[in-house]
């Protein structure tokens, strides 16, 4: 576009003003928006600085060595009312963590049941798929959240009267109540045996295809994996002597003690937050199969594959680079929408730190920079991940 | 051997071709439909069968207790005697849902304003209506300073009406129209800027997209409601729904430019190239050619955004602005009508299923609708 408009400029024969020369207009109009943003910035500095001093508020990341004094209900790293308000970031971080992946996982398999069952030839099922969808994703988040945690947990019985859905499990309006494994000598013995079969799944599954690539012959990898992975580590849990004893939670007094508990504020957060993406997942699963043209399906079915190798071997894999971008961006927002924990009350990071540290150190712009910074540097990682899969998995183009 | 019989019974010869016989009686109808979409195979029917009594055990209780058993009409709980869904407590409070803390007198205000609104986007949204241009126009500048003066007042002989009574489900509908119709010309701006040729401009546009949508909509309303105050001179003095207002445009827009940005993308270089050509300058090219094309089909585009943004101005209540979903939270915690949390929180979501379905369908036909070129659908 510019070499266009300078070829024409060289054209004419009188002199043209310098604001008629594009490069030089773009020069002008960058220098302006420079001057204008910074001026933007350095007065929004100034009132702040102005603004911080008269309210006697101090600045600087001093605050995170300070101790905190609040309790904070689930940590995952070791926690107390003198630890630091750099501790409390930890937790949250932690927290926000734990609850995005767990969200992650189960939104990805509910979508993709559902996605695939929108497709089904079942008309019931599919119209069920469907309900489903129309349902979730027109309703807010908050909503669901807040349906979840006041409506359904707020409803179970108090611990007293707790429901026991398995041996020494108990649910409850605390929470869901469970025994922790206590790991004894030898344990790490059974985990390290975990990791080498899951290291020997990958050898085997690359040997294979190449023996399948070679030869044409295919191996069981799926059962003999499962096998590998279930089987080995129980071997040696069962030679190492059981090396794993269970701490059962107790009634004492109005609460139980002991075991691991999932508190209700996990529990509704997580289920809001997998049935409100799952339903959107569903979406980018159906389209993305739906893409896949019909001729695809119809030679892997005149090749004599059954439906579900169709599936499995042919459609899944192509819908899979269709699927992967948007599928991205619903992890992220899945991510982003986790901070919707300060409604209920879970600790995740703008519960903990963007709001109870905020309002003890009145420190704002430290502290929603922070968060901000780590909700930026999430996304990154994630998106980044996604793209190095993408790329693995996109067409090799000949 | 049927040869035989034709030639030796000659009366059976005929020369009209036969009628077709109707197909078998369990592949038509009914039960031939039945048998082809729900009991097709073994594992069919099974899933058929489990569906059922899914459906069964969670949509008969369901239907009777929000319909069957359910209290409608009343004016305390103690209407509420027939043990299923408490209506009574929506009925009694369906103003304040609406309204929020709007002074009764003045209500009718904000049923004008919505009501002016419904008119305008009734005559865009019907095909046959002439002179498109002219009323999104309005929409766009003119409607916006009648609403302002309508709702808030304070001038034109209407009283004055503080932020802080507006409320419920009109607070929701101001706060999502708000946010679109002001992060519009925004978006355009940074979309403009994110393909522009000129380094710094574009890393600007492509910097600011990227930070706002790779935060959540709550840090940006914490930093509305606690950053914005520090960031002016002392004597501005914004009030709660303005900064949450300027928080939700500043993100919103990042949001809309990315919207703007692919109907960009789908406008093929011929028509940049003959606008161009014609000795356009860049302005007028964009203005004249490219944007009225490619914002015809960034409607649908538009729409969702809309939607998101509906459903996420629910997040308003975490700084203390009373929308639909903050007002019936107030309302449940009453103690004249506690306990009836699943009433409410079903009414708030068919509410706002209502509007986003129905948006969410009006947006799939325009895509249909719009879905001109190539490609097999």
């Amino acid at each position: 576009m510019q070499s266009d408009a300078k070829k024409s400029q060289s054209a004419s024969t009188h002199k043209t003003r310098f604001w008629h020369d594009p490069a030089k207009r773009a020069l002008l109009f960058q220098g302006l928006l420079i001057l204008g943003v910074f001026s933007v910035v350095g007065l929004i500095v100034q009132n702040t600085l102005q603004n911080l001093e008269s309210r006697g508020i101090t600045t600087g990341f001093d605050f995170l060595s300070q101790r905190a004094g609040f309790g904070i209900v689930q940590s995952l790293v070791e926690y107390t009312e003198s630890s630091s308000y750099g501790q409390t970031f930890l937790v949250g971080l932690m927290n926000t963590i734990l609850v995005s992946a767990m969200g992650i996982i189960a939104a990805t398999i509910i979508g993709f049941i559902m996605g695939v069952a929108r497709l089904s030839n079942n008309w019931l099922i599919s119209k069920i798929a469907s309900a489903y969808v129309e349902i979730f994703r027109n309703i807010p988040l908050l909503l669901q959240i807040f349906f979840w945690y006041f409506a359904v947990l707020r409803g179970l019985p108090s611990p007293r009267q707790s429901f026991e859905p398995l041996d020494n499990m108990y649910l409850n309006v605390r929470g869901l109540f469970m025994p922790e494994p206590i790991y004894g000598v030898g344990f790490g013995w059974v985990v390290l045996t975990f990791m080498a079969a899951v290291a020997g799944v990958f050898v085997l599954a690359r040997w294979s295809k190449k023996r399948q690539d070679k030869t044409g012959q295919s191996f069981p990898v799926f059962w003999t994996s499962i096998a590998l992975v279930i089987g080995l580590p129980l071997i040696v849990y069962w030679l190492m002597g059981s090396p794993l004893t269970w701490e059962n939670p107790e009634l004492r007094g109005f609460n139980f003690k002991g075991g691991m508990t999932i508190i209700p504020e996990l529990a509704a957060l997580w289920v809001a937050l997998s049935i409100y993406t799952a339903a959107f997942i569903a979406e980018i699963v159906r389209s993305g199969i739906e893409a896949i043209s019909k001729g695809q399906t119809e030679a892997a079915e005149a090749l004599g594959l059954s439906s579900t190798k169709v599936l499995r071997l042919v459609v899944i894999p192509q819908s899979v680079r269709i699927i992967i971008p948007p599928l991205t961006s619903q992890y992220l927002n899945l991510i982003k929408n986790s901070s919707l924990a300060t409604a209920i009350g879970y600790p995740d990071l703008v519960s903990v730190f963007a709001g109870t540290t905020l309002n003890q150190t009145g420190q704002a712009i430290e502290v929603i920079f922070m968060t901000m910074l780590v909700y930026l540097t999430l996304s990154l990682l994630v998106s980044s991940f996604m793209n190095w899969f993408n790329n693995r998995m996109a067409l090799v183009e000949r | 051997m049927t040869g035989e019989t034709l030639v030796s019974d000659s009366s059976k010869v005929t020369d009209k071709m036969l009628p077709d016989l109707p197909p078998p009686a369990n592949s038509t109808g009914v039960i031939g439909w039945m048998r082809a979409n729900l009991f097709s195979n073994i594992t069919n029917t099974i899933m058929t069968l489990l569906a059922i009594y899914i459906l069964y055990i969670l949509v008969v209780p369901s239907v009777n207790w929000a319909l069957l058993t359910a209290d409608w009409i009343g004016d305390s709980r103690d209407a509420c005697t027939s043990g299923g869904a408490c209506w009574v407590f929506i009925y009694n409070r369906f103003d304040q849902f609406m309204y929020g803390f709007y002074p009764e007198a003045e209500r009718w205000r904000i049923d004008l304003t919505f009501f002016l609104l419904v008119i305008q986007v009734a005559w865009l949204v019907i095909p046959k209506l002439p002179r498109k241009g002219l009323v999104s126009a309005f929409v766009l500048f003119v409607y916006p300073i009648i609403a302002y003066y309508l709702l808030y007042g304070g001038s034109f002989g209407l009283n004055l009406v503080e932020t802080h009574k507006w409320g419920g489900l009109s607070l929701t509908l101001i706060l999502a129209i708000v946010g679109i119709v002001a992060a519009l010309p925004f978006g355009v701006l940074l979309a403009l800027g994110r393909r522009s040729e000129m380094p710094i401009v574009k890393s600007f546009c492509v910097v600011y997209i990227e930070f706002w949508r790779g935060i959540p909509l709550i840090t940006v309303l914490f930093m509305a409601s606690v950053m914005l105050p520090l960031f002016v001179p002392e004597e501005v003095d914004f009030d709660k729904l303005l900064r949450a207002m300027i928080g939700i445009v500043l993100f919103q827009s990042a949001y809309m430019a990315e919207v703007v940005r692919g109907g960009l993308q789908a406008i093929p270089k011929g028509q940049y190239e003959a606008a161009q050509a014609l000795g356009l300058n860049y302005w007028k090219m964009m203005g004249l050619v490219v944007l009225p094309q490619a914002l015809k089909m960034m409607i649908p585009g538009i729409v969702n955004t809309f939607i998101a943004l509906f459903k996420d101005t629910s997040l308003v209540l975490i700084i203390g602005l009373f929308d639909l979903l903050a007002i019936v939270q107030a309302g449940l915690s009453d103690p004249d009508w506690l306990g009836y949390s699943v009433e409410g929180y079903a009414f708030v979501a068919l509410m706002f299923w209502m509007f986003c379905f129905s948006m969410s369908k009006y947006s799939q036909h325009l895509e249909k609708h719009f879905h001109t070129g190539h490609g097999s659908r």
